[in-house]
Formats: C-alpha cells, structure tokens, sequence
C-alpha cells in the first residue's frame, strides 16, 4: 500500500528582503489512516510544512527542493486544474482562527457547498444537502437551521466545527490541522479534539496536527514528531516520545510543564531562545542551548539515529543512556 | 424515571436553544438604514430629484426652452411662475426640474463607471501583487499628482465643451481614487486565511477573485464612491459654469447658474436657486453616504 505522507529531503527558504530557511532536510512518512502531531514552538517549521503540502506557499518568494508524495501523488509537479482537484479532494485543511478562516459574507452553508459542488461536480441542492449532513457529523445542533447562519453568529466552538466540516466535506485522504483548538477555550479544546478523533476513525483518514501543545499532541495522535529550527529532531510514536524522550530538546519540553511543580517553585524551562534561521545551521542547532551539548555538537550536524523500526532522534548523546541532567 | 446518558462533549445534547433567525446581511443592512432617520429623509430628497428628472417629460411642465421677452427675471412666487423667470424669461421650476435631469445624470454616470473601472483595476493590484501592482498603483499615483478640479477643467478644456466630453473627463477624475481604495482594501483581504482556505479547498485563482475577494470588498469601495458622487455632482456643475461642460440653452444647474450670475443686483433670490439646488443635493448625497458607511459596517 502507497504511504499516505512521503516527504523526502524537504528544504524551504523564503527569499525576500531577508533570506529564511524555514524548513532544513524534512523528511517524514505516514501511513494511511495515522494520526501524526508535529511539536514545536512558534517558527519552527510546522505550519511551513503544512503550506508546502498544499502548495499554498507563494512561489515567487520562495525555493522549495525535495520530494513531497502524497498518496503517489508528487505535489510539486501539480499545477492548474490537477491542483485545484488535489487541494480540498486529497488533502484539506483546518485554520487555527476559524473567525478568519470562514468568509464573512457568505452563510456557513453556501461556503461548504461551494466547495462540495467544486470537487464532485454536483447541484447546489445536492451540494447543500451534503452540507447539513456535514454540519450534522461535527455534531452541530440543529444544523438545518445552522446551515443559514453567518459566521459571525455562531460561538468560536461552532466555527471551528464548521472549518472541520468544510475541510472534510469532500472525504479527503488527509486532513491537516494547524494548531486548531488553539484559539478556543480548554473546555471547547477537548471538545473539538474528541470530535477530530472520532471523524479520523469515521472517515479512516490521516490527519497532521500541528500544535505547540505537547498536552494536546498526546491526546490526539499516535505518532509524534518534534520540530526545531525547522527540522525533525525527533520521531517516534507517542508512548516512545512520553516514555523515552532521546532529544534532550523534547525532554526539555516534557519537563516544562505546570504538573508536579510545587507552588512557589520555578518552572523548568529550557533557556535560550530559537536560533533565527538566516543562515543554514551547519551544527545543532540545538547545541547552544542544550545542557549536555559536546564540542563536537557545535561542529556539525548531529546524524540520525534510529533506535528501533520508525523512531529516530537526531542527537550525537541520544544513544546514551539517560542520565540525571 | 429514565435517566438519559448524554456525553458531555455532545453539544447536540445540550437543550436546544433558540437559535436566532438567521439575517442575511443585506437585509441587516436595510433595518439598520430605516431606524435613521437623517439618512432616510436624504434618501427620500435624491429619490424624488431622480425620479423628477426621470419623468419631468411626463410632468406636465412647460417647454424649458420657450422664453418671453416681456416675462424676464420675474421673481420667486410670480402667478403662473411660483420660482420666477429667469433673464430670457424661462419658467425657472421647470428648467430647475430639467435642469436636475443633466446635472445628476453628469453626476452620478462617471462615478458610477469609474466604479467599474476603479475597482476592476485596484482589484487586480492588489491581488496579482508584484510587477502589476506597481505598474497600476503608479500610473495612478500620476493622476493623484492633479488636483481633481484643475485635472477635470485640463481633460475637459482639452477634449471640448459638451455633455460626452464632460463625462469622460469626469471619470477620469474619479478613477485613481477608487482604485487606490479598490486596492487598499484588496491587499487587506488578501492576507486573511479565509482566501488561504478557500484555495486549501482548491478554489481556482478565479474563483477566490469572484467569490471571496469582490464579496469582501465591494462594500467599502461602494460606499467610497458613493461619497464621490456629490464632489463629482459639484464639479459636473463648475465645468458647466465655466463654459467647458454643458452648452446652452441646455438646462443646467452649473450653467443656470453662471447665466443668473448677471442678475443678481436685480434679483438675487432669482440667481441664487441653481446653487440652492446643487447644494441641497449634494449634502443629501453626502449625508446618504455617511449613513450607508455606517449601515454597511465599513470601519475605515
């Protein structure tokens, strides 16, 4: 069976009035059906990977190399009509902000039917017909009526019920996310993550989902992959990762969180900042701040060790055993 | 009695409220004009000087161009002449009536086209981006370098009196502001992450433009227009007063207005009514403006 994700050497730099390299060697492979939460912090790379699976980067300013497959289908080599049919067909996705991903002017309804009747070709009372049923399946109450509604009459829940539904309207192979439950409540979070796993197994899809929440991560996905600087430092699925953190980047973000902690008491915070990626990091770009960093760390680019089958860390220490930091 | 299971994170579960009848937003922005009253009243005015330039063949007035030498320049409330004369003596309701009929017509047609034509142009500036923005946005920026008065009397004093000439030069004029604003507006909505989903969910180049650009943008650049509308009524009239718009004997206000000009040590309420008329309507157009801003929720 083909991968759902077969992302080989992917490196994305925006060119402009200042070079970025946004994205250093990605590569990544999914299997059908899986659900892969990539981790990092903010310009880390993970809403840039999602863009360049839809091809949604502008290419004017900017230089992608590598090989992206998505169901066998080579994304970079698709343009015009076989685009348009791939983007929302194959692969969709869910917005962080629903309030500005959905158009204000036009009903929630009428947007999901736009795209129903792009993709299958049908009428718009089928189309609509499709659309409640969708809005139905994101379990929105009286979604017959919700159907006519403006985006700005329902709650921030509700819009990203709607994305959700107009992302999977037309029964893509993957679904990303970027960070989708970020700009909603904690109650509403879990709320609209029960209902992206429950649709995952529904519609037996592959969803991505970007997050900086390593709390989230682990809720919702099976597999984790960690990002900095605009690579993958670490992979493995996410009882490795929780368990057995190699990187001690990961382990760092493990060990920053609110439990355990005694009132009073500093978080554990990792410190140092990202490195600004203007030039191509040549060493780990993790070294500077890494508290077990060697010489030889600062050199070169650490290789890529793959303790078992589909886990991989990128860490000169990660063969270690852990020991007390 | 049975207890029913329900799953906290259903919303489904959770009573149905009453959801709000859904308001559509034309509709919204219609309730919203009617609770004005200013704006209604100056809806009313421009309504009854359209429609009376429409149908002021139908009236029953007289002929605006018979004149009568023994009746010039009678005054306001004459019998038979309730607005007077006027220096050919004219029945000066009649050619006011007749007279709204070119001064809006000038008026509102080349803003109405440099509406289409603004916005066809500042909308693809500032979608395309790049080379073709600024090959638009700086041939405009020559226009803004004029003036609008002194750029319509130079277009129209080039191209020659008359009615076409004047609509050309005036939409001309009016061009460069509505694609500057076409275009602001555009850049603006371009970089929201609805025009990024909709092309996520493969809307082609076309379709994000039909669709969710033009839906976004035509208020605010609409309603700029319509606040041009006066300025360009205005100038309509300055072309005509000077001699390089409407030729007599037409009727119109601007050129009514410089022909009373003469009488005014004879009859100065007379000379004044043009310019009362071409007041009126443009602070009508301009009050209906400010109220259509605030009913269509453009924040600028």
């Amino acid at each position: 069976m083909t991968k759902l994700v077969d992302i080989q050497n992917l490196n994305v730099c925006f060119k402009g009035k200042r070079t970025v390299h946004a994205l250093n060697d990605v590569s990544l492979a999914m299997e059908q059906g899986e659900t892969l939460a990539l981790l990092g912090e903010s310009g880390s790379g993970k809403s840039v990977t999602l863009k360049t699976l839809l091809g949604l980067l502008p290419p004017k300013r900017t230089q992608i190399d590598g090989k992206i497959a998505v169901n066998g289908i080579d994304v970079m080599s698709l343009r015009g009509k076989a685009l348009q049919r791939y983007r929302g067909g194959e692969v969709s996705m869910v917005f962080q902000e629903p309030a500005l991903a959905l158009d204000p002017v036009y009903t929630v309804g009428h947007q999901i039917a736009e795209a129903v009747m792009r993709h299958k070709g049908v009428n718009k009372a089928e189309a609509m017909s499709t659309a409640l049923d969708m809005l139905d399946r994101v379990r929105i109450p009286s979604a017959n009526r919700r159907l006519h509604t403006y985006p700005h009459e329902l709650s921030g829940g509700m819009r990203q019920r709607v994305m959700i539904a107009l992302a999977l309207a037309c029964r893509p192979r993957l679904l990303l996310a970027d960070e989708p439950t970020t700009a909603l409540d904690a109650t509403v979070q879990i709320q609209i993550l029960l209902l992206l796993r429950e649709l995952q197994k529904e519609f037996g899809m592959g969803v991505i989902f970007v997050t900086h929440d390593i709390g989230v991560a682990v809720e919702i996905s099976e597999r984790i992959a960690v990002m900095y600087a605009g690579q993958i430092i670490e992979e493995g699925t996410t009882r490795e990762i929780i368990r057995d953190a190699r990187h001690p980047y990961t382990r760092g973000l493990l060990a920053a969180n609110l439990h355990d902690v005694a009132r009073g008491e500093r978080l554990n915070a990792i410190p140092g900042a990202p490195p600004a990626l203007e030039v191509r990091p040549e060493s780990c770009p993790f070294a500077p701040r890494c508290p077990v960093a060697m010489a030889e760390c600062r050199a070169a680019l650490p290789p890529v060790f793959h303790p078992s089958d589909r886990r991989r860390v990128a860490c000169l220490r990660a063969a270690e055993p852990i020991a007390a930091e | 009695m049975a207890v029913v299971e329900t799953d906290p994170t259903d919303p489904r579960a959770a009573p149905d409220m009453a959801v709000a009848k859904p308001q559509g937003y034309w509709s919204g922005v219609m309730s919203r004009l009617v609770r004005d009253p200013v704006t209604m009243l100056c809806a009313g005015v421009v309504l009854a000087l359209i429609l009376a330039a429409i149908f002021a063949p139908f009236l029953g007035l007289g002929d605006p161009y018979k004149g009568s030498m023994i009746a010039r320049l009678k005054p306001l409330g004459t019998a038979g002449h309730i607005l007077g004369t006027d220096e050919q003596g004219r029945d000066m309701l009649v050619r006011l009536i007749y007279g709204g009929r070119l001064t809006l017509f000038i008026g509102l047609v080349p803003v109405v086209l440099a509406f289409f034509i603004g916005s066809a142009l500042g909308i693809t500036a500032g979608y395309v981006g790049g080379l073709t923005n600024t090959l638009i946005m700086r041939t405009v920026d020559v226009f803004f370098a004029f003036p609008s008065v002194l750029l319509a009397i130079a277009i129209s004093g080039a191209l020659g009196a008359g009615i076409t000439n004047s609509l050309v030069s005036l939409t001309i004029v009016f061009v460069p502001p509505i694609t500057r604003v076409a275009e602001a507006v555009t850049s603006g909505v371009r970089k929201l992450d609805y025009i990024d989903a909709a092309r996520a969910t493969g809307a082609s180049a076309w379709t994000v433009i039909r669709v969710h650009v033009i839906g976004n943008v035509l208020s605010p650049i609409f309603v700029y227009a319509s606040s041009l509308t006066s300025v360009c009524m205005i100038l309509a009239a300055g072309l005509s007063f000077l001699g390089i718009g409407v030729r007599p004997p037409e009727p119109e206000w601007g050129l009514m207005l410089n022909t009373l000009r003469s009488a005014i040590y004879v009859n100065p309420w007379l000379s004044a009514l043009p310019g009362v008329m071409i007041f009126v309507t443009s602070l009508c157009l301009n009050l209906l403006s400010d109220g259509l801003r605030s009913a269509m929720n453009v924040r600028d």
